[in-house]
């Protein structure tokens, strides 16, 4: 007989649009990180940490890379005989065929997934933050407090909470009240979407709630089971968790790794992160170069200068190059004598000789201020800059581009050249 | 491909000195995140040899460590597998290996239950990449009974640790002389070798009656005029790892950016188990200049024309020199090392100096307790 305690189901199909042409071609999730690492490896790492062996992966936007780079979970080792990971794309029935219109329809979609492990509990996880859990001490605090649902929350700076939906609860630490990104907030603790339901509930709910448009936990099952007075708890989390949500929180927390003492340490022994190595030979600094604060994955060849900055896996950084405070992503290339200021470059972009990206006065960018900010280069994955361009702030590229591309051999600071992908 | 494989892992050599007290030859760290036996395995499956046997013997700990899981070479498959055999006592033996054909002998049933018609055995010492077809091509197509396959050493090198080799016109080989005194050719075998696999278990079964136990000294070096052996003469990079200094100046060559190029970026490529390590993080004050640095570590200090394998941790003012640190070793602070090969697991304390005269090698083997309580 086929049993699971708990079973995870990780919401992995969205788009992360404010993460602009870095999700071009690929969902968020699959967006790689701290140079070796893709955001989904923290989620995963910690299910098989805390001992879930099982879980449903919800994939929709721009699945492929998220495919290949799971593939029978291997590198978790999520390659169960009962168990392991699944892939879960929305699929076709007989009588109605629709995309995940949210998240709880989502894993409505799946209820036969999960009726399969036979589960007690159901955890419920997102894929877009940076963060080391131990689930089942949440499990234990929820079977204490024999819950219903438990949310995992975190205790946030007051005059940030308002950026957040916050629970307001008992000294029990059982839920009052919720509140969706209130202007004056009561309570600083916020929900991290991520949430334990007992199965029973989940199901009735889902079921119950099925033909909501746009079925969503919290707006929706979480209030309904609030509402009907389900024991709904907050369990308190204090650790590292970051959203990577904006280029600018991307940026940042991909820089904080470099800290003599990172918040959040990848070099311990315990809880370790897992990911999918493709690359497996050393790095090779060159006798010119110039490393002073960074990470460097496997496979890279720097003969440049890397100043705070983060190097993917086999990144190549010309003679006379100068890197600073920049994220370069998996087999990228930088031309000699290029300086690359405050830029993300994502995967397997050449970046020609002589360039200078990151130049001038910070310019609100003219398609998507609210994306493309921060005083950051963005590059889309697969990107080609042409040798001896410059390249101001806020400014965004992805495709192919040419010389003749850049007036005067300047993109300026807040302009864009997207060729390729989606907007 | 049409064979299956046999990697002898089993052997020690005093020309290691003391980095053999720890592991077998073939686990002997490598380029900085592999280990030996990575290319001789890497090798056959990249021909498609999906049935590999191990034989191992001395000091199998860490090489065991490393091949628990087939998976990283892609042998874990339902047709074929990565099988690991050591010596057993068993009703009809209660020896060790006495030799690589005894190792064989004493396995014959891995031989006699296999389908495929040929063999290809090599060593796990060796540091190359080679498509066992081609030798298997040449092999049918002279109609071999054995075949060799041979380096030519550049003029200057000594060739008396290896089995020298005269070849004639055809590539048939008609002298052997096992570990000369005086070389007269510097033509080698390099330790790999195909073979029809029926022949195999002829000339193990006959070498076992008549209490014979070695495959060169016994079997190729009594059978060369009886028997066609043929020798494949390989053009491309090949390395033997079984001498400190070989195994200094095979690891010092992947600096060089062809060496990095073969192995690293040209297909096909080399596997090795992966550890899950995080990428190497350089911290303010560090200075590195040509040197290899694999994942997990975490640099303070100055490196140069050094290999940093795995998970190394360089403190505040220290100068690496012409070094290579293997797996895991902790360095302290204001330690200076020049010309040596660092033990893995090791903790060098603060303040230490080791310097070997350019020209020399010195092995450091520390065994300091690493947390002091």
């Amino acid at each position: 007989m086929i049993k699971k305690e708990m079973i995870a189901m990780l919401l992995a199909g969205g788009q992360g649009s404010r993460l602009g042409v870095l999700t071009a071609d690929v969902a968020k999730p699959a967006v790689s990180f701290g140079g070796k690492y893709r955001i989904i490896d923290f989620p995963l790492s910690n299910c098989i940490n805390s001992g879930v062996d099982t879980v449903g992966v919800l994939t929709q936007y721009q699945p492929l890379r998220l495919n290949t780079h799971i593939g029978i979970g291997i590198p978790w080792d999520l390659d169960r005989n009962v168990g392991g990971v699944s892939i879960l794309p929305p699929y076709e029935k007989s009588t109605s065929s629709e995309w995940y219109t949210g998240t709880a329809n989502a894993i409505y979609q799946n209820l036969q997934y999960m009726e399969y492990y036979n589960p007690d509990y159901v955890l419920i996880l997102g894929g877009d933050h940076i963060y080391k859990m131990d689930y089942e001490v949440m499990l234990e605090f929820h079977k204490e407090n024999n819950a219903d649902i438990t949310l995992a929350t975190i205790p946030v700076p007051m005059e940030e909470a308002s950026r957040f939906g916050v629970a307001i609860t008992d000294e029990s630490k059982r839920i009052l009240e919720f509140e969706e990104k209130p202007a004056k907030p009561r309570s600083n603790l916020a929900s991290m979407g991520i949430y334990i339901f007992t199965w029973s509930v989940l199901r009735e709910a889902l079921i119950t709630l099925k033909d909501q448009p746009g079925c969503d936990f919290g707006k929706h099952i979480i209030p309904y089971c609030h509402e009907r007075g389900d024991r709904v708890f907050a369990y308190e989390y204090n650790g590292y968790w970051k959203d990577v949500g904006t280029l600018g929180s991307y940026w940042e927390s991909n820089m904080e790794l470099i800290d003599l003492i990172p918040e959040f340490n990848l070099y311990e022994e315990f809880w370790k992160i897992y990911t999918k190595t493709d690359s497996i030979p050393p790095q090779f600094i060159a006798a010119d170069a110039v490393i002073d604060k960074a990470i460097i994955s496997e496979g890279a060849e720097i003969f440049g200068e890397v100043h705070n900055s983060v190097i993917g896996p086999d990144v190549y950084v010309g003679p006379g190059a100068v890197i600073r405070d920049s994220i370069i992503m998996k087999s990228s290339r930088i031309g000699a004598g290029t300086v690359v200021d405050k830029a993300i470059v994502a995967e397997n972009v050449t970046v020609g000789e002589n360039c200078e990206l990151g130049i001038g006065e910070e310019v609100p960018n003219e398609m998507r201020a609210d994306i493309y900010g921060f005083g950051l280069v963005t590059i889309g994955e697969n990107s080609v800059i042409p040798d001896n361009v410059k390249i101001g702030k806020n400014t965004a590229i992805s495709g192919e581009t040419t010389a003749d591309e850049y007036p005067n051999g300047v993109l300026e600071s807040g302009k864009v050249i997207i060729k390729a992908g989606d907007r | 491909m049409r064979a299956i494989g046999i990697v002898l892992a089993g052997g020690n050599s005093n020309k290691m000195g003391e980095l053999s007290n720890k592991r077998a030859i073939a686990a002997m760290p490598m380029a900085g995140s592999y280990r030996s036996i990575d290319f001789a395995l890497s090798s056959m499956s990249n021909s498609h040899i999906q049935k590999v046997a191990v034989f191992t013997q001395y000091n199998a700990k860490s090489l065991n460590e490393h091949l628990n899981s087939s998976k990283w070479w892609d042998f874990g498959r339902k047709q074929g597998g990565l099988y690991v055999f050591t010596p057993t006592i068993t009703a009809d033996n209660g020896f060790w290996y006495r030799g690589t054909a005894d190792a064989m002998a004493q396995n014959i049933s891995f031989l006699k239950n296999s389908h495929e018609p040929y063999v290809v055995i090599a060593s796990g010492d060796g540091i190359y990449k080679l498509d066992f077809n081609k030798v298997l091509e040449y092999h049918i197509a002279k109609k071999a009974d054995i075949t060799i396959v041979t380096k030519t050493l550049p003029e200057g090198e000594d060739a008396t640790r290896f089995g020298v080799v005269k070849v004639d016109a055809d590539g048939r080989i008609e002298e052997f002389e096992e570990k000369p005194v005086v070389a007269t050719e510097n033509t080698i075998s390099t330790g790999i070798y195909v073979i029809r696999r029926r022949q195999l278990i002829e000339l193990i079964e006959k070498a076992k009656q008549e209490e014979r136990h070695d495959f060169v000294k016994d079997i190729l070096v009594r059978y060369k005029n009886l028997k066609k052996i043929y020798a494949y003469n390989l053009d491309s990079y090949w390395s033997n790892i079984a001498s400190v200094e070989s195994y200094y100046k095979t690891n010092m060559a992947f600096l060089q950016p062809e060496m990095r190029d073969y192995f690293f970026r040209q297909y096909p490529d080399i596997y090795s188990k992966v550890q899950d390590l995080p990428p190497a993080k350089y911290n303010q004050g560090s200075c590195v200049k040509n040197s290899l640095v694999s994942s997990g570590c975490i640099i303070n200090g100055n490196i140069e024309n050094s290999i940093l394998f795995k998970e190394v941790y360089v403190g505040n003012n220290v100068t690496i020199k012409n070094s290579i640190i293997l797996n895991d070793v902790y360095i302290g602070d204001n330690t200076h090392i020049e010309n040596c090969i660092v033990e893995s697991r090791d903790t060098i304390r603060a303040n230490t100096t080791h310097i070997a005269e350019p020209g020399q090698i010195k092995v450091v083997i520390e065994k300091n307790e690493r947390y002091v309580i």
